[in-house]
């Protein structure tokens, strides 16, 4: 092996990866909250007997979980840009990943909707809650518990998808900061492997809250 | 649209590419699949010492984008001075990424099986590995195919990164095409139908599958 590691360069370079990450988690929490509110319409309109709601929905759900995570992103890219829609690299890759979360998520609500047996709603109703108040109190808890771990699961997603903006030429977040540098220095595996190590703590933290939050939650 | 310089030419390429990401697809599912059944019956089967380790070092591979992977092997491999083609690291990389999640699939597949079919079964005189190849293997399947089918196509799906590390498959045609021709919304919805094309039908067989087995409990 005719290489000398140079991790001591790597670890100056700590804080520039670790202001990178917090870009990275920043965006990641924004596209679930774009795809959670996207998410719930598209259940919605899933279930509608609309047709164009309906079609409107499918074509979005299929589209997204049925061609790659970087096709989203390019398209947002190059594609927008070519209806007259100029998008940066940066809301590219928001656009992609809250496009393609959307996508998941309306698969998750809409089945934790089925989830929720009607005569639940109808016993609330008959003990004389309104439409509203039973949603809120009978309906919403059951809906939250059963979609609570696959949104946790997209929510890791989001963080790796992150990584694909660094392909159309974003370099703020993790795998764009260690771009950069790497382009440098051409210490591709030091820099790389501390981002990977990175990513692996945000990841583990991510799923390590989330357990601890469902413990609290769902007690009973 | 008066004169696209799309033409049949840029089509074929572009065909080229998709078997090109078939073959990638094809190879990693392959090799991720024996390698998940073997780390995911043990893991199922082993001690807590054995399962425990190799469950931490599974889940790397789910817990680091996939993009960092390629390219730490990729780098890791000039630094071997290993003399392999992008498209067998994309394989390689591609497979363990599989077989960390197959493994999961596996083992859930086996834990589905209640313990006392098991006993039932060894009672009746099957072996250990009767037991396995005759009772386990089939409920376990049941269980576990519609996720196989859904991690093939994410697998599939997520072989559009190895451009990245130099492989020209169908989404880098795309590109390509699209420097020449300058027309990025024409090729990039042709691009998408081919995926849309080699993904929807077996997602909707994995769904159909899922959806009958369920209703036959």
């Amino acid at each position: 092996m005719n290489y000398t590691f140079h991790w001591y360069q790597a670890f100056q370079a700590l804080p520039e990866l670790l202001r990178g990450a917090l870009v990275t988690i920043e965006v990641a929490v924004l596209s679930m909250a774009i795809g959670i509110a996207c998410g719930v319409l598209l259940a919605l309109g899933r279930n509608s007997k609309n047709a164009l709601l309906y079609g409107a929905s499918t074509a979005w759900v299929e589209g997204a979980r049925n061609t790659p995570a970087l096709f989203q992103i390019y398209m947002a890219y190059f594609g927008l840009g070519s209806l007259g829609i100029f998008v940066d690299s940066f809301p590219a890759l928001l656009i992609g990943i809250s496009f393609n979360n959307a996508g998941y998520l309306a698969e998750t609500f809409r089945g934790g909707l089925r989830a929720v047996p009607g005569t639940q709603m109808r016993a609330a109703r008959s003990l004389g809650m309104g439409a509203p108040m039973a949603f809120r109190l009978v309906v919403l808890p059951q809906l939250f518990r059963t979609v609570f771990h696959p949104t946790m699961n997209q929510m890791v997603w989001a963080i790796l998808m992150t990584s694909l903006g660094v392909i159309v030429g974003v370099n703020t977040d993790l795998a764009g900061v260690t771009q950069e540098l790497n382009v440098r220095t051409f210490r591709t595996f030091e820099y790389f492997a501390l981002a990977g190590a990175i990513y692996y703590l945000i990841t583990k933290l991510i799923t390590i809250s989330a357990r601890l939050a469902a413990t609290r939650l769902f007690r009973y | 649209m008066s004169g696209s310089d799309f033409g049949l030419q840029e089509f074929m390429l572009m065909l080229e590419g998709a078997s090109v990401t078939l073959k990638l697809t094809f190879y990693a599912v392959l090799g991720g699949t024996l390698m998940g059944l073997g780390f995911g019956l043990v893991r199922a089967v082993a001690p807590w010492w054995i399962n425990w380790p190799l469950g931490a070092i599974l889940d790397v591979f789910r817990s680091v984008p996939l993009l960092i992977q390629l390219v730490l092997v990729n780098s890791f491999k000039s630094i071997l001075a290993v003399n392999a083609s992008a498209f067998v690291v994309s394989c390689v990389v591609l497979a363990l990424y599989t077989s960390s999640y197959c493994s999961e699939i596996v083992r859930a597949g086996v834990l589905a099986v209640p313990q006392t079919t098991r006993r039932a079964a060894r009672s009746l005189g099957l072996t250990y590995w009767q037991d396995l190849r005759e009772i386990v293997f089939p409920i376990a399947l049941r269980v576990s195919l519609p996720s196989w089918i859904g991690l093939t196509l994410g697998v599939m799906k997520d072989t559009a990164l190895v451009w990245w590390i130099g492989v020209v498959e169908l989404l880098r045609t795309s590109q390509v095409i699209i420097t020449r021709i300058q027309e990025p919304l024409l090729v990039l919805c042709v691009c998408g139908l081919i995926y849309f094309a080699m993904s929807y039908p077996i997602s909707r067989l994995g769904a159909r599958l899922e959806a009958r087995w369920r209703d036959l409990d």
